[in-house]
């Protein structure tokens, strides 16, 4: 990206109008509390895809990138896990982070399809992690600015710890797209596949309009413009081919998800639902 | 009843437990302490927001104060102002170089998303020498990246500008 490129400032008075003013338009949603739905589903995304990146540890290609990809999986728990105690706060019924993690069903869990998928090789789990950083930190760039205090300090936090994620998921895209024959074809493939997915992590709904009304304005068509762009020039350098269409998986932010999700949950939930309310 | 500056003493003496060279009121994160007759009251800010050592952290400083006779201790976590490198202190920096680390550098502020690692070099904390490449930005802690030293040929952590 280019280093002149205006920054995004999340909320301007003219966007948090018309937010507004769209919100009498909006169907009424069944949820009650729009707010513990949205910051449920941000913190629904890290759990889970830190829950994925924690799979490869001991079995990274080699040695540092075993530990960066723990080191990465270790700050998406923590941001979840910062996330998913504000969520229990906004509900107020008495569950604290733990009790959402681990004592929801997958119908519950809100986080995007994209996050879900199984691990894949090596090229898969990068490409996946590029697609996320490089929304995750313009989405953090926007909520820093937004007027909801406790989001707002979080999303400051985890800008600082996201921009170290997606240089490191952006520097391997290249290196794999841009590698061998074989690192060039795992590379596109796994792109070929996971941009389906790509639509419903950039796309907004009623949700989104709700908790504009309440402060929590996010330019959408401008994260989704600057996330193009920034995808778009990676993958360049990388010599993938960005697809063009077809991002139209999706279900999970209304609990619709994929086979793999019920399987990792009984993996990440074992242990607290066997033993409930242990403690060593 | 313990004064502020006693409490601070008393928490300058607590090591952070991944690089105990430092202590937690050299790393920044003590962001407030009041003291009332029966209470002692600590605000910190996490390092990393997944650092393993925060709750450690905690304990420890939970039992120096009540060692040094605190009458009851509360910790509150705060995450506003985001936690930075830039509040490490200069003593704090010189510490660390002596441990085998090297300090941080700047940290980058503003919102802008740099995709290509800062060209800046870092220090070889053994020899001094600025030939040094960096070999991963993630180390054996959140809060460190991995370096070798081309001139005297030793890998060394970097503690990370965030």
């Amino acid at each position: 990206m280019s280093e002149s490129e205006e920054e995004s400032t999340g909320y301007a008075t003219t966007t948090s109008m018309t937010a507004t003013a769209n919100v009498a338009g909006v169907r009424a949603s069944p949820v009650e509390n729009a707010l513990f739905e949205y910051v449920t589903r941000l913190g629904d995304d890290r759990l889970i895809l830190g829950h994925r990146l924690s799979e490869w540890c001991g079995h990274g290609p080699i040695l540092e990138e075993d530990i960066a990809l723990a080191n990465i999986s270790l700050d998406l728990v923590g941001h979840a896990a910062a996330l998913l105690k504000l969520a229990g706060e906004l509900e107020g019924k008495g569950r604290d982070e733990d009790a959402l993690a681990y004592f929801r069903d997958a119908v519950e869990y809100r986080n995007a399809l994209l996050v879900e998928l199984p691990k894949g090789d090596f090229a898969y789990t990068i490409i996946r992690q590029f697609l996320f950083d490089a929304y995750s930190v313009l989405l953090w760039d926007a909520l820093s600015n937004c007027k909801h205090e406790q989001l707002a300090a979080i999303a400051a936090k985890c800008l600082k710890e996201d921009k170290y994620h997606v240089r490191h998921s952006s520097e391997w895209v290249v290196r794999l797209g841009d590698g061998t024959e074989e690192s060039h074809t795992r590379a596109q493939n796994a792109l070929n596949d996971l941009w389906r997915y790509t639509g419903e992590l950039l796309s907004h709904d009623a949700i989104d309009d709700r908790v504009a009304a309440l402060g929590v304005v996010v330019d959408h068509d401008g994260i989704t413009a600057r996330w193009n762009t920034m995808v778009n020039d990676v993958f360049s350098r990388a010599t993938l081919a960005t697809p063009t269409d077809g991002a139209h998986n999706q279900g999970g932010r209304s609990g619709r998800h994929t086979e793999h999700l019920g399987h990792l949950l009984s993996v990440m939930q074992i242990v607290a639902r066997s033993h409930p309310g242990a403690s060593w | 009843m313990m004064s502020r500056d006693e409490v601070y003493a008393v928490l300058a003496t607590v090591p952070d437990p991944e690089v105990p060279a430092i202590s937690v009121v050299d790393l920044g994160i003590i962001r407030d302490v009041v003291v009332t007759e029966d209470n002692i009251r600590v605000t910190v800010t996490p390092t990393y927001s997944g650092c393993p050592a925060m709750r450690e952290i905690e304990d420890d400083i939970r039992s120096a104060l009540v060692a040094a006779g605190a009458p009851a201790v509360a910790i509150d976590t705060v995450y506003a102002p985001a936690w930075t490198t830039d509040w490490m202190t200069d003593t704090a920096r010189e510490k660390l170089r002596a441990y085998g680390i090297a300090p941080p550098g700047p940290a980058e502020h503003g919102g802008l998303i740099t995709l290509s690692r800062r060209a800046a070099p870092v220090a070889c904390p053994f020899c001094g020498s600025t030939k040094t490449r960096l070999q991963s930005e993630f180390g054996s802690t959140a809060c460190k990246a991995i370096h070798v030293c081309q001139s005297c040929r030793q890998p060394f952590d970097e503690f990370k500008a965030i």
